[in-house]
């Protein structure tokens, strides 16, 4: 112990004389830091009320609650928040699937009233509202859920531009399962699928690899899924949570993925079918399509006797006569087709109603009938020249192809359309062009700009892949034909397609003109309905809406109480509309068989 | 029980003791106090106590002002949190890991967050290992501040205590801006950590590192060069080499009983690998050493904040893309990991059953054996005045030993 020891202390005296360093007025002075984890505010425009938050939450602070009217892709729910419970750990924010979430700077706040500490951030207005500091999302590269798609494998363009097999090859189990992983459960896509499939539930079996449990969840809403894992429009994927900061979830090719692993001898061992019979009533069901087929699936489940009656010699309709087979391969369809026969339905092939037999006799001879006739007259656009003999109706040449019944292919071709069966036979004539000619001539034209195309965007991209020209914005004028053959098609410029009512009334400029070389013209400018078989008597009874559609209630009944009718002459072209209104209409037809 | 001479050369003032007047010991080990015999006086000491840190008690049996046995109980903090991580999703457990040691949290995270990785495979990126290393320094850096002249403070010499709380507030200033948070960061997340440095953020750093330095030059004046300060320390609660590590002792109390102990440099973790630093120890192993083994630590972390600032990329990804956070399935195994606390070793060990909620997190603290059953033996023969010194050089905290 030396002197040092005992005097060294008493230096620090000389801090008496230095400046105070604490802060006088902390909450003034000294601001919360930027990225501070203080109170929740909430863009409630953004936010979709996904309740992701409301998951994560440790402390369950956070509970959905009704604000809004919900929408397609919004569940009208937001979060309202307990600080009796939160801790601040910001784990709402880092998972919010819209970023609308927000944690302000601010450090205090005080309130007599207890409740005032449980609010709504963004409806419950709040001091702190426009203070844009404090915590957000944290960058970069920071994700809760996988932002990206898993790669869907497709044949490239070189492997498929001549032949008519299946471009996309769906997906390997551990893409499935990758894929299956970016859901975060919400289920908002639930609202937007016309068919309100358990979507969630068997995103889920797929990242459990269950597949049964999957298949049977498929089966619950949706009969058709080979079909519907192909071709569905995919509404839910446009709503998807995962979509706003992300890519949405590839839904429909996890449903293709779930149908693709089961064995069509095993389905009914899953989905417990062995037992059905069918002795019930009898019920007549006309057309095989998606408003069909699910209407006898479900039928048959109730134990009914089901007919159908198909105008072609096989079943499927718009899916089988519509869809060219590399977008829906037949043994795909067939696959679904069978199991649904497997249940006891019967199928009166090449069988027309109105000609091969009538209404009325299905009238006495069933207890109630199903219609889903489907939009199968094509429309012509009327221009001058299109009455000549290569003027065609897609639709009826995708028919053709699908019966394997030869179609003219002349080197150069026009289609007139921007939508997704205008793609369909631009593709197809451009394979079958390749298979000819080893080279493709294929313009496809929409008065629609490229933007407004109403054909899917990979529709588009992926007919250029292919090497047919894709050239919207134009409105067809004339068909200039020399010497009894077609030369080409004359367009203008389109300016506007609507007037301000909002009517179809194209303006075209009259000094931006063009000329499509062609020996063919292809109409696809949309499908009309041919409801002859419908008799004078039945008629008088109906109710009649816009455009000729018959009036329906919410189980798709007529007027004619025996006579439910859906599909897309209901609804318009739409596969998975078609399979919706179909099983509705099941559930309607028990009803009024069993009053 | 042998109950070691006290070294009298070294502190004059150390009284002598009376074998005679400690109780017998029973056969099964529990010390026969007869508070009859009129002998002895049995007080508590905590848990509501001002000088104990965080809630725990001592009781004490005394003859006179001497303890002849001691016994520390905890309970009293009523909390359970490994247990509630079981029913939570692991990333629900990060916000929960950090409860475990509110003095420095984020070597929670840390372990959580690496045991979690471990055991999927994870492998975070380099910007993350160098923010991660900057936190837990940062934390570590934060707890010395008071631990350092808080040896001091447990002798009536509080002004040290008030300038590092002063400088800690610093570093939780600069933890703030880092991480959101001043006390809970929730920083460290499986996959990385949830921001980069805000701009600036290392000028600011350096001019509170500065303040440091002119700190440690005070707190030398202050304390370590102090009659009274050494006299109180010197030659008190001995730790002897061979309870090292028959009680598991780690950190700077070994360091402070000649052992060369520190996980960064046995286990190096992070990029503690690529950083320049010796380890400090001492022989004498009594509050004394200890003390200035902290002190020399505090330097160290300094040096070594200074060396990740220097060294750390300026940006990068902040984290590895897991699988989504809310079905994340652990692969089932066990894991045991280890970090070097302000206190020493402090590890985890995990076990996961291949669900998405852990089936057990277990926290190895140094202050389980440290506060426990090192503290009951050190206390023996100390005197009561003391009792606080020599807890508080263990660097005990009860909210580790009790989660
Ligand atoms: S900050 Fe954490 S505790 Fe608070 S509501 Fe969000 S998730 Fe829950
Ligand atoms: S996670 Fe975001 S978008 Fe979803 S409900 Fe919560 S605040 Fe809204
Ligand atoms: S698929 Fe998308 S919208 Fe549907 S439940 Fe999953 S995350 Fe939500």
């Amino acid at each position: 112990m030396a002197l040092k020891d005992i005097l060294t202390p008493f230096t620090v005296w000389k801090n008496v004389f230095k400046e105070v360093v604490s802060v006088k007025d902390p909450l003034n002075d000294r601001p919360g830091a930027a990225r501070y984890r203080g109170f929740h505010v909430n863009d409630v425009d953004k936010c979709i009320g996904c309740g992701s938050c409301e998951v994560i939450c440790e402390n369950e602070a956070i509970d959905l609650v009704a604000v809004k009217e919900a929408t397609l892709g919004n569940s009208g729910l937001r979060p309202m928040v307990d600080y009796g419970r939160c801790c601040w750990c910001a784990l709402c924010v880092d998972v919010c699937t819209t970023a609308s979430l927000r944690l302000t700077n601010e450090y205090t706040w005080v309130s007599e009233n207890a409740d005032d500490f449980r609010y709504i951030p963004g409806v419950d207005a709040k001091p702190w509202d426009n203070n844009e500091l404090g915590w957000k999302k944290p960058e970069p590269n920071y994700h809760f859920y996988g932002e990206k798609r898993q790669d869907m494998g497709e044949l490239h363009p070189e492997e498929r531009d001549h032949s008519f097999i299946e471009m996309i090859k769906g997906f390997s189990k551990e893409q499935a399962m990758l894929e299956a992983d970016r859901c975060v459960e919400c289920g908002i896509c639930i609202a937007a699928c016309p068919a309100h499939m358990g979507i969630p539930d068997y995103i889920k079996a797929v990242r459990e690899d269950n597949i049964e449990e999957g298949f049977k969840v498929l089966y619950d809403t949706n009969p058709l899924p080979e079909i519907c894992g192909r071709i569905c429009t995919h509404k839910c994927e446009t709503v998807c949570s995962v979509g706003h900061l992300g890519e949405a979830l590839s839904i429909r090719w996890l449903k293709r993925y779930i149908a693709d692993q089961v064995e069509a001898n095993d389905y009914k061992k899953i989905l417990k079918t062995d037992g059905i019979t069918n002795d019930g009533k009898k019920i007549a069901i006309i057309g095989s399509g998606p408003a069909g087929l699910s209407a006898a699936h479900y039928l048959a489940l109730m134990g009914y006797s089901i007919t159908i009656f198909e105008q072609f010699a096989h079943a499927g309709g718009m899916m089988r006569y519509g869809i060219p087979s590399y977008r829906l391969p037949y043994d795909q369809i067939d696959k679904d087709v069978n199991y649904i026969l497997s249940l006891g339905v019967e199928i009166k092939y090449n069988t027309k109603i109105g000609k091969d037999i009538s209404l009325e006799e299905l009238k006495f001879g069933y207890d109630a009938v199903f219609a889903g006739t489907g939009l199968h007259l094509g429309r012509s656009t009327g221009i001058p020249g299109s009455d000549h003999e290569n003027v065609y109706q897609s639709i009826d040449l995708l028919n053709k192809i699908t019966e394997d019944i030869e179609i003219y292919v002349p080197e150069k071709v026009v289609v007139i359309g921007g939508g997704n069966v205008a793609m369909d036979i631009t593709r197809s004539m451009a394979r079958l062009q390749k298979i000819k000619y080893g080279k493709v001539g294929v313009i496809a034209t929409a008065l629609e700009s490229e933007e407004n195309m109403p054909a899917d965007r990979e529709e588009i991209v992926e007919a250029r892949e292919e090497n047919a020209i894709v050239n919207p914005g134009w409105g067809p004028q004339s068909i200039e034909i020399k010497d009894g053959k077609i030369t080409g098609l004359h367009v203008n410029k389109c300016l506007s397609i609507f007037d301000d009512e909002g009517r179809f009334s194209p303006k075209f400029d009259e000094n931006n003109k063009q000329f499509f070389e062609a020996d063919m013209v292809v109409e696809s400018i949309g499908q009309g309905m041919d409801l002859g078989y419908i008799t004078e008597d039945v008629k008088k009874d109906l109710e009649f809406g816009p455009r000729g559609r018959v009036v329906v209630d919410e189980y798709f009944q007529t007027g004619v109480n025996w006579l439910f009718i859906g599909g897309d002459i209901i609804q318009g072209p739409d596969v998975i509309h078609g399979i919706a209104n179909g099983h509705k209409a099941a559930v309607g037809i028990d009803k009024f068989l069993n009053k | 029980m042998t109950i070691k001479k006290m070294d009298t050369k070294k502190n004059l003032f150390n009284w002598t003791h009376d074998r005679s007047k400690y109780p017998e010991i029973k056969e099964n080990g529990e010390a026969d106090i007869d508070l009859t015999s009129h002998k002895y006086v049995k007080i508590w000491h905590g848990p509501n106590h001002p000088g104990v840190t965080g809630n725990m008690a001592l009781e004490l049996t005394l003859s006179g002002d001497e303890v002849v046995h001691a016994k520390t109980h905890v309970g009293y903090l009523h909390r359970g949190f490994e247990k509630l991580m079981e029913r939570r999703l692991y990333i629900q457990c990060f916000p929960t890991c950090v409860r475990l040691c509110v003095a420095e949290p984020d070597y929670n995270e840390y372990l959580l967050a690496r045991s979690v990785e471990e055991l999927d495979n994870i492998e975070i990126p380099e910007a993350a290992k160098w923010l991660r290393a900057l936190s837990l320094e940062m934390a570590r850096l934060a707890t010395l501040l008071r631990t350092v002249p808080g040896q001091a403070g447990t002798l009536s010499l509080g002004m040290g205590v008030q300038w590092g709380v002063y400088l800690r507030d610093l570093i939780l200033d600069l933890f703030e801006e880092l991480t959101g948070g001043r006390v809970y960061h929730m920083y460290i997340i499986p996959g990385g950590v949830r921001g980069l440095l805000p701009d600036g953020f290392k000028k600011r750093m350096e001019e509170v590192l500065v303040k440091i330095d002119e700190f440690q030059k005070k707190i030398d004046d202050l304390i370590f060069t102090n009659a009274i300060f050494k006299k109180r320390t010197i030659g008190i609660g001995v730790i002897e080499k061979h309870m090292v590590d028959s009680y598991g002792v780690v950190g700077p109390n070994a360091r402070a009983a000649g052992f060369a102990r520190d996980v960064r440099k046995d286990y190096p973790y992070l990029i503690y690998d690529q950083l320049d630093w010796d380890i400090f120890t001492l022989k004498d192993s009594d509050v004394y050493s200890r003390s200035l083994v902290r002190r020399s630590d505090l330097r160290v972390t300094v040096d070594l904040i200074r060396q990740i600032m220097a060294k750390m990329p300026d940006g990068g990804d902040i984290r590895a893309q897991t699988p989504n956070v809310l079905h994340w399935q652990i692969p089932k195994g066990e894991v045991y990991v280890r970090s070097e606390s302000s206190r020493g070793e402090y590890g985890y060990y995990v076990v996961s059953d291949g669900s998405k909620t852990p089936r057990r997190v277990n926290l190895r603290g140094p202050s389980y054996t440290h506060a426990v059953v090192l503290l009951e033996k050190l206390l023996v023969n100390a005197n009561i005045a003391d009792v606080h010194s020599i807890m508080v050089s263990l660097q005990t905290c009860p909210p580790e030993i009790e989660r």
